[in-house]
């Protein structure tokens, strides 16, 4: 590691960045070192997908940025929420949208309370909590089921409500962990979809945890490769296609070259071992 | 063969209503067998009062018995309600402090597997005598509900707990809105077992009191008809306590599902 040159470059872009990792580890308590050292840097408004097998670190790398968990060493630089804010309108979160694997609804109260929630930890007012939470839920297509509750919901509705909860505060970075595994293909092809569309009107800085190295190429601008435990990054594959892309760049010459060299960055993290 | 239409197959409906049907026809059967072998074999009240007997009793003595009832069923709920607001009172303070917890969880499962009926006599030297049947009400219920709160406060969601670190949630509003929704079908649960807890615990002490001589609940009541070989009436006040916690239980469960019918696994129908 070269600490002078790496800093350097951090910081004559720090302000465009949205998150920089330089040199974070992660060693558990039982004394496995999970991640790292690790160095990574997201531009703002940037698309960027974190592949690698199962065990890699790519949550973990996740719950460091969102501050629910605390590296082991390292800097780690998250851009906050800048300029009009107002008091009563301070957002928690560092202006972030955490979107688990898992839908993580509260299973006794409404969809809309469920989308509310940010905003009531946050104190801001009734009303205008209630419109936020309404547009949000308008924002994924979910407008007619805000008095639901979450189990009389499909799958994929659930995991859209969990995104108009991410973004109801208006985060500049949406951190997504698997978010769409558990779903199947069809229902996965659609909200990929839906969050493109969402991404390019809102222009946030997403980073999309996935293992899915057709997903991570169909959505991002950058897909970083991971190995396997301890994470590092294996390689940082940037993915330029004519934008918007839609359903003809999944089937084009193109994405299929694209697969085959993140599949080929990938392999290495396969092969000889089993950490799973 | 094919075209054969299973014969077991009942409609939904019918089988339900043969679960009602059926314990009520063999109580019926149970009651009319019981009434015939006293008539023949002419046995006297005082060894075996046939159920028309203690239905008259009930009737004749329902002065006595209605206001011994009344007293029970008072100390029940005084004990009911202590149990629970003790109990949860208790299993938030242990959730705020791993410390309290670990200095008082001891002695609270000592008074749980401490026999009541060995408990009774001691309170009933140092408390008035209504203080010390409500407490004994109290220590057989309180432990069902500390136990059950205590399970249900550390078995929220962890991907939801860290949604609430993440949105900085101050530990009121995390109590509040995660923890203590998270722990509610756990404390109805608890709930649920304390209420027919603080009724045993009600009989034992009033029957450890009883035998003190003073008292006028239905388990003096039976203490002392026993003592008269009022048998009759012995079953009369049993058959009012049985009956007192049916009901108890029946309205908890109502309650509880009330609550969850929503939301809950446990409260939804199987075909949902």
């Amino acid at each position: 590691m070269s600490p002078g040159k790496t800093s350097s470059a951090v910081e004559t872009g720090l302000t465009h960045l949205a998150v920089s990792l330089r040199g974070v580890t992660k060693t558990y308590d039982n004394g496995v070192m999970a991640l790292g050292p690790l160095d990574l840097a997201v531009r703002k408004g940037e698309f960027i997908s974190l592949l690698g097998p199962s065990g890699c670190g790519k949550s973990t790398v996740l719950r460091i940025i969102a501050e629910l968990s605390a590296p082991s060493s390292g800097i780690v630089r998250v851009a906050r929420h800048e300029g009009e804010v107002q008091p009563g309108q301070v957002l928690p979160g560092h202006g972030i949208g955490f979107v688990f694997q898992e839908p993580t609804l509260m299973p006794w109260t409404s969809v809309r309370e469920n989308v509310w929630l940010p905003l009531k930890l946050a104190g801001v007012p009734k009303a205008d909590a209630r419109a936020r939470a309404d547009q949000a839920l308008v924002s994924v297509g979910l407008a007619d089921f805000a008095d639901s509750f979450p189990r009389e919901l499909s799958g994929g509705m659930k995991m859209r409500v969990s995104l108009a909860r991410a973004l109801v505060t208006d985060p500049e970075i949406l951190l997504m962990d698997e978010p769409f595994a558990a779903l199947d293909e069809i229902t996965r092809f659609r909200l990929n979809n839906d969050l493109l569309a969402l991404w390019r009107a809102l222009g946030k800085t997403v980073i999309f945890v996935t293992h899915s190295v057709f997903e991570s190429v169909y959505l991002s601008q950058r897909v970083v490769v991971m190995t396997a435990r301890p994470g590092r990054i294996q390689a940082d594959i940037r993915i330029e296609t004519v934008e918007p892309r839609g359903e003809a760049f999944r089937t084009s010459a193109a994405y299929s070259d694209y697969c085959r060299k993140v599949s080929a960055a990938l392999a290495p993290s396969y092969s000889g071992q089993s950490t799973l | 063969m094919s075209a054969q239409v299973p014969v077991t197959a009942k409609p939904p409906g019918a089988q339900r209503a043969m679960r009602l049907v059926l314990p009520v026809i063999v109580f019926a059967a149970g009651l009319v067998a019981w009434e015939l072998v006293v008539r023949i074999k002419a046995i006297p009240p005082y060894v075996l009062p046939a159920p028309s007997v203690i239905v008259l009793t009930l009737i004749k003595d329902w002065a006595v018995l209605s206001q011994s009832l009344a007293t029970t069923l008072l100390t029940t709920l005084e004990g009911f309600v202590a149990a629970s607001i003790g109990g949860i009172a208790l299993a938030l303070l242990f959730n705020q402090s791993k410390w309290v917890e670990y200095s008082l969880f001891p002695y609270a499962i000592v008074l749980q597997v401490t026999p009541v009926i060995a408990i009774a006599p001691l309170l009933l030297i140092y408390l008035e005598q209504q203080t010390a049947v409500v407490v004994c009400a109290f220590i057989v219920a309180f432990f069902p509900v500390l136990s059950n709160t205590t399970l249900g406060l550390n078995s929220v969601d962890r991907n939801l707990a860290g949604l609430f670190q993440l949105y900085g949630a101050s530990k009121p509003q995390t109590l509040r809105f995660l923890k203590l929704p998270s722990a509610l079908p756990y404390i109805l649960g608890g709930l649920r077992i304390a209420g027919g807890l603080s009724l045993i615990g009600a009989v034992v002490a009033e029957i450890a009191a009883g035998t003190a001589g003073a008292g006028s609940g239905l388990a003096y009541r039976i203490a002392e008809s026993g003592y008269r070989l009022n048998i009759p009436r012995m079953f009369a006040a049993l058959l009012l306590l049985s009956l007192a916690g049916i009901v108890i239980y029946g309205v908890l469960a109502l309650v509880s599902h009330l609550v969850l019918r929503r939301w809950h696994e446990s409260a939804l129908g199987k075909d949902n």
